[in-house]
C-alpha cells in the first residue's frame, strides 16, 4: 500500500521521534509513506470565526499537493494537523460558496480544490486499513507488563463530527495497545485539555494541567502515559520541570508517542526511538521491563 | 459584582457582531451549566462559559472583553461537545476574542516575550499561541 503522508512543521524538530517511529513501524507493516512535496505549515488551529476565510487557504493547500501526488487521501500524526486539515475539509464540502472563495484566494494554483481529498489519522489507518490483527501478526516483541495510560487530549476526538473515536469515550488507543501485549489502565484524565498553546504565555497553567492529568494516571499505576500531538507531549514531558516546582510532592513519568511503543513491539530499531529527545527518560522503565 | 441590565445594552451591535462572528444562537442557551461544569480552566476564569453566554445575550461587552476568561480558554471544544443546545461556545469565546484582535489588541506582544518562552517551546506551540492571541 502506497500512502500520502502530511508530516506537518513539529515532526521535522521537537516531535522527529514520532516521525521516525511511525516511520519505522509502516514499513514494517509494508506500507510505503510518500511525503507530500512542498507542503506548508497548516496553521495549526482551525478558524472559528465564521467570516475567516483566509486562514483555511493553509491546510486546503496540503490538500491540492496531494491531488497533485495522484492521492485522493493524505495520512497525518499530529493531532492539531488531523484537526485543522480535516475541519478545513468538512468546512469547504458543506459550504461550497466559501469554497469558491477560496479556490479564488488560490488563484496561482493550477488546480481547483474540489473537496475531495479524504483527511485520516494514522490511528483510523491502522484500525481500518492496515487491521490491528495485521499488527498482532507482525509484532516480535509484545509489551508485557507494561502499564500504559492513553492520553488522547482533545483534537483526536473532538468536535465529535471529525473525531476519530467516541467523543466522550475513546477507546481505540487502549484496543491499540492490548494487541500490542501492554496493559491499558484507564484514568478520568484521559481526553481532558492539557491548556495547549497556554503553555507559551502561561505555562504556570500547563503545569497545574499536567499535575492533575499525571498524577490521576500514577494513582491508576501507569508505568508511561502516550500521546499523539506533539503539544501534548510538549506539555507532559518538558512542562514536568515547572510542574515539579509548583508541586513538590510530584514524581516524574515518562512520556511516549503511542508510535514509540507501536515501533517497540514491531521490532524497530532504537536509534528510530529517539529517546534523546524527551526530558524524562523513558529507557529505565523500558529497560526494567526487558523491552530495550 | 454589580451588573447594569438596559434595554440600550440588550439592542448593542455587540450582540449582533457576537452571534454572526460566531455563528451561534445566543437565546438558544438556557443556563443549565454543563458547559461550565465540564470546563477544565473554570479555576483560573473570572467569568465562567455559561455566565459568558448570559453576559453576551444581554450585551455586557465592557464585562466581556475585560475578563480574563476569553484568554484562559483554550478551545478544548470540550462545552461545544456537551451543551444540551447544541451552542458551540468556544465560537463565542473566539467571535470575543477577535473582536479585540481585529483592533490590533493583542494578548501576546511578540517583542515582549523572553528568549526562553519563545526558545524552548516547539514550532506548533508558538504558531497556534500566535494564531489565537494576536491580530
Ligand atoms: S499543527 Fe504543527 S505541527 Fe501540525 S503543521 Fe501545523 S504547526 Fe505544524
Ligand atoms: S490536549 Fe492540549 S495540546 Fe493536546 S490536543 Fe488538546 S489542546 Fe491539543
Ligand atoms: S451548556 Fe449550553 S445551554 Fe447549558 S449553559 Fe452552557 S451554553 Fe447554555
Ligand atoms: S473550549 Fe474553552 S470554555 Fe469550552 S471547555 Fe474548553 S476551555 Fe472551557
Amino acid at each position: 500500500m502506497k500512502l500520502s503522508y502530511y508530516p506537518g512543521c513539529t515532526l521535522k524538530n521537537h516531535a522527529k521521534n514520532f516521525e521516525d517511529s511511525t516511520l519505522c513501524s509502516l514499513s514494517k507493516l509494508g506500507i510505503q509513506v510518500e511525503e507530500l512535496p512542498r507542503w506548508n505549515c497548516c496553521g495549526t488551529v482551525f478558524s472559528l470565526a465564521t467570516d475567516d476565510l483566509i486562514h483555511h487557504v493553509a491546510p486546503l493547500r496540503n490538500l491540492i499537493r496531494t491531488k497533485e501526488s495522484n492521492s485522493d487521501k493524505v495520512m497525518t500524526l499530529c493531532a492539531m494537523c488531523f484537526n485543522t486539515l480535516k475541519r478545513a475539509n468538512e468546512r469547504v464540502k458543506s459550504d461550497p460558496e466559501s469554497l469558491d472563495k477560496i479556490n479564488d484566494f488560490m488563484y496561482r494554483e493550477k488546480i481547483k480544490y474540489e473537496g475531495d481529498v479524504k483527511v485520516l489519522h494514522l490511528l483510523e489507518l491502522l484500525r481500518d486499513e492496515i487491521k490491528f490483527e495485521t499488527i498482532a501478526q507482525q509484532m516480535v516483541k509484545p509489551l508485557k507488563e507494561l502499564k500504559v495510560a492513553n492520553y488522547y487530549g482533545c483534537l483526536l476526538v473532538r468536535p465529535q463530527e471529525i473525531g476519530i473515536d467516541d467523543v466522550e469515550n475513546p477507546t481505540i488507543l487502549e484496543t491499540l495497545t492490548t494487541v500490542l501485549g501492554a496493559d491499558p489502565i484507564d484514568f478520568p484524565y484521559k481526553t481532558e485539555c492539557c491548556a495547549a498553546y497556554q503553555t507559551v504565555d502561561k505555562p504556570e497553567i500547563v503545569a497545574e494541567r499536567t499535575y492533575h492529568i499525571l498524577t490521576s494516571a500514577q494513582s491508576q499505576g501507569a508505568d508511561v502515559v502516550t500521546v499523539s500531538c506533539p503539544l501534548c507531549a510538549f506539555n507532559l514531558d518538558q512542562r514536568q520541570k515547572e510542574t515539579q516546582k509548583q508541586y513538590p510532592e510530584f514524581k516524574n513519568i515518562p512520556i511516549l508517542y503511542f508510535t514509540q511503543i507501536l515501533a517497540i513491539a514491531l521490532g524497530c530499531p532504537e536509534d528510530t526511538l529517539r529517546f534523546d529527545l524527551h526530558y524524562i527518560d523513558p529507557k529505565p522503565v523500558l529497560k526494567e521491563k526487558g523491552l530495550i | 459584582m454589580r451588573i447594569n441590565l438596559s434595554r440600550k445594552k440588550i439592542k448593542d451591535p455587540f450582540v449582533g457582531k457576537v452571534e454572526e462572528l460566531s455563528g451561534q444562537n445566543l437565546l438558544a442557551c438556557y443556563q443549565c451549566g454543563k458547559c461550565s461544569a465540564g470546563c477544565p480552566a473554570v479555576s483560573q476564569m473570572d467569568i465562567l462559559p455559561n455566565q459568558i453566554i448570559r453576559y453576551a445575550q444581554l450585551g455586557l461587552k465592557e464585562e466581556l472583553l475585560e475578563s480574563k476568561s476569553i484568554w484562559i480558554c483554550a478551545s478544548c471544544f470540550t462545552c461545544n461537545a456537551r451543551c444540551p443546545k447544541g451552542i458551540n461556545i468556544a465560537e463565542v469565546i473566539e467571535a470575543l476574542r477577535q473582536i479585540l484582535l481585529r483592533k490590533r489588541e493583542d494578548h501576546v506582544k511578540v517583542d515582549k516575550l523572553s528568549d526562553s518562552e519563545k526558545g524552548d517551546v516547539p514550532p506548533i506551540a508558538i504558531v497556534s499561541n500566535l494564531r489565537k492571541f494576536t491580530s
